[in-house]
């Protein structure tokens, strides 16, 4: 374990050192939410049963704290992790710690540490500023949603780690991972609400990680219970991209 | 050419036999063999592409061989390397630390990674990295660079260490401190192979050289085997005032040239204790007698013109 947590105490300090990775974890998300919860509020008492039933009854911030949750998350998944891996692999440095006897492990647990970590420190900026500035609700049921964050963080590592093993270059991350990343953003429930979408647009963000993820988060949150269904999808997409990163993953 | 490629079995730490590496139709390492003894300072050299690299990062495990045998401390780095990797350093050719980590946080975790570890702050003071310290990896020096990189092969005290290039871009002094450090490694009861193009420095350094070329092992020896076997002559010079016929028939003296009342004598083996020996003998003690040895790097040249010849 005294590997891991050197390498992650280091890790953080890099992040923390960067100014783009800290644009990214902590900027952008607050950004997002200030400007939609600054355009929907949260008005609670819609008579257009319609409009009620696309904000799913419950007022636009209600709404949205949850799934801004699942957006650090995927933002550290498909642009944090991978970028770290595939720059790394590209200067050399994933050479270096190889040769000195770093366990693949250790590399990849610290930045997942260092990636999930820092998200999680967002989440719950949010959460502080969304329900002091916006009157969201907190959670309905605090196990099944840190049980959804926890899946959320596994879907997220292993994404983040396969995109890391089959993006040859941390300018292919910048290019694939923001491509899926504002995708996701826009049809998987951090945009416009779900039930505003067509459904064209819901067959397709079902394809999406994070649709699942924030469905997951957000039924606890809100008191709707727990999706056995939205919870195997992510946890196959952890499995798969497991797999195939472990297949893939190159030291150079 | 018979190629000795054993050291003392018993105390061999790396023995490589018929060592190949084939990238598509490539063959970068084409049967190499060629055995470290503990405690030596092995030195390989070759031009670029020859093969030096390709071999040993097949030995430090970093590659795996397309066929032939490795053993480093008894281990085959391909299929052992996590018993193996606490025990050698290693220093690569190409590669790269994180932009905004700075010396101290290398070597504290280089340190922290490996369970017996040496102080990285005196580590960091032999190898002149103690003022740059606090300085980023980005913000460093290619001497630097190399310099820490030499010192984070070291932090686990290894048994083995390989240095690959190691001072490629540092400063005549800075080579030469580099050499002194590189000696008491040896002295502290490591192995040390090393990689290098400089032949000053293979001279300098080695005990034995494996000279590389197209993938394969054109000769092993001591610097001083190598250069008596493949640089040719010696040549004492001098100036002389009158003859010396009786010079030609002292030993190891294969020619003597004139020109005016300078005199070149060519010859093999400790010429220039001959031919003083010779000129003493006969009352004459010339000011300026001095021997100009063939050095290694003609050795090298030498052997690679065998090499071109050979169809």
């Amino acid at each position: 374990m005294k590997p891991l947590r050197t390498l992650a105490w280091v890790e953080m300090k890099l992040f923390l050192r960067e100014p783009l990775a800290l644009v990214f974890a902590f900027a952008f998300p607050f950004f997002m939410l200030f400007v939609l919860l600054g355009v929907f509020g949260n008005e609670r008492e819609v008579t257009d049963p319609e409009e009620a039933a696309i904000w799913r009854n419950v007022g636009p911030a209600d709404y949205y704290v949850s799934t801004y949750v699942g957006l650090v998350m995927s933002a550290a998944g498909v642009i944090t992790l991978p970028l770290r891996l595939a720059g790394y692999r590209e200067a050399g440095v994933l050479r270096r710690y190889r040769a000195a006897g770093v366990p693949l492990g250790v590399v990849l647990g610290s930045q997942v540490a260092v990636a999930m970590g820092m998200a999680m420190v967002a989440a719950a900026g949010i959460v502080v500023v969304s329900t002091a500035l916006y009157d969201s609700v907190l959670p309905e049921n605090w196990p099944l949603v840190l049980a959804g964050v926890a899946i959320g963080l596994a879907t997220f590592a292993c994404i983040g780690i396969f995109l890391g093993a089959v993006l040859p270059t941390a300018r292919a991350v910048q290019g694939a991972g923001l491509a899926i990343f504002f995708v996701m953003m826009m049809v998987s429930g951090s945009g416009p609400p779900d039930g505003a979408l067509t459904s064209q647009m819901r067959s397709f963000a079902a394809t999406l990680p994070l649709t699942h993820v924030n469905h997951l988060v957000q039924d606890a949150w809100l008191g709707h219970g727990w999706s056995l269904g939205h919870a195997l999808v992510a946890l196959a997409f952890a499995a798969l991209t497991a797999l195939l990163a472990l297949r893939w993953f190159r030291w150079e | 050419m018979g190629i000795p490629t054993s050291a003392n079995a018993a105390d061999t730490v790396v023995a490589v036999s018929d060592l190949t590496r084939v990238y598509g139709h490539r063959r970068a390492a084409d049967g190499v063999s060629f055995a470290v003894g503990r405690g030596e300072i092995y030195g390989i050299i070759g031009p670029n592409g020859s093969g030096k690299t390709t071999s040993i990062e097949c030995v430090q495990g970093l590659r795996v061989p397309t066929s032939g045998t490795i053993r480093v401390l008894g281990l085959d780095p391909a299929t052992q390397r996590g018993a193996l990797r606490h025990r050698i350093g290693s220093q690569l050719q190409e590669s790269a630390l994180p932009d905004r980590l700075r010396v101290w946080e290398a070597l504290d975790l280089f340190a922290t990674l490996s369970p017996k570890s040496r102080d990285w702050r005196g580590l960091a003071r032999d190898w002149g990295l103690w003022e740059s310290r606090s300085t980023a990896f980005a913000d460093l020096s290619g001497g630097q660079r190399q310099r820490l990189f030499v010192a984070l092969a070291l932090v686990n005290e290894p048994e083995v260490v390989f240095l690959d290039e190691m001072t490629t871009g540092l400063d005549p002094s800075a080579r030469h401190a580099a050499w002194e450090l590189v000696g008491e490694v040896r002295d502290r009861g490591a192995t040390v192979v090393l990689v290098t193009h400089f032949m000053d420095e293979a001279e300098a350094l080695c005990d034995r050289i494996a000279v590389f070329r197209d993938g394969r092992v054109l000769a092993i020896d001591t610097p001083a085997g190598l250069v008596r076997r493949f640089a040719g002559e010696s040549t004492v010079q001098f100036t002389h005032e009158g003859d010396v016929p009786w010079l030609s028939a002292c030993e190891g003296v294969s020619a003597v040239h004139r020109s005016g009342t300078h005199f070149a004598v060519r010859g093999e083996g400790p010429l220039l204790a001959h031919v003083a020996a010779a000129l003493v003998a006969h009352g004459i003690a010339p000011l300026d007698l001095s021997v100009e040895r063939p050095t290694l790097e003609q050795a090298y040249l030498r052997i690679s013109e065998m090499e071109d010849r050979t169809p």
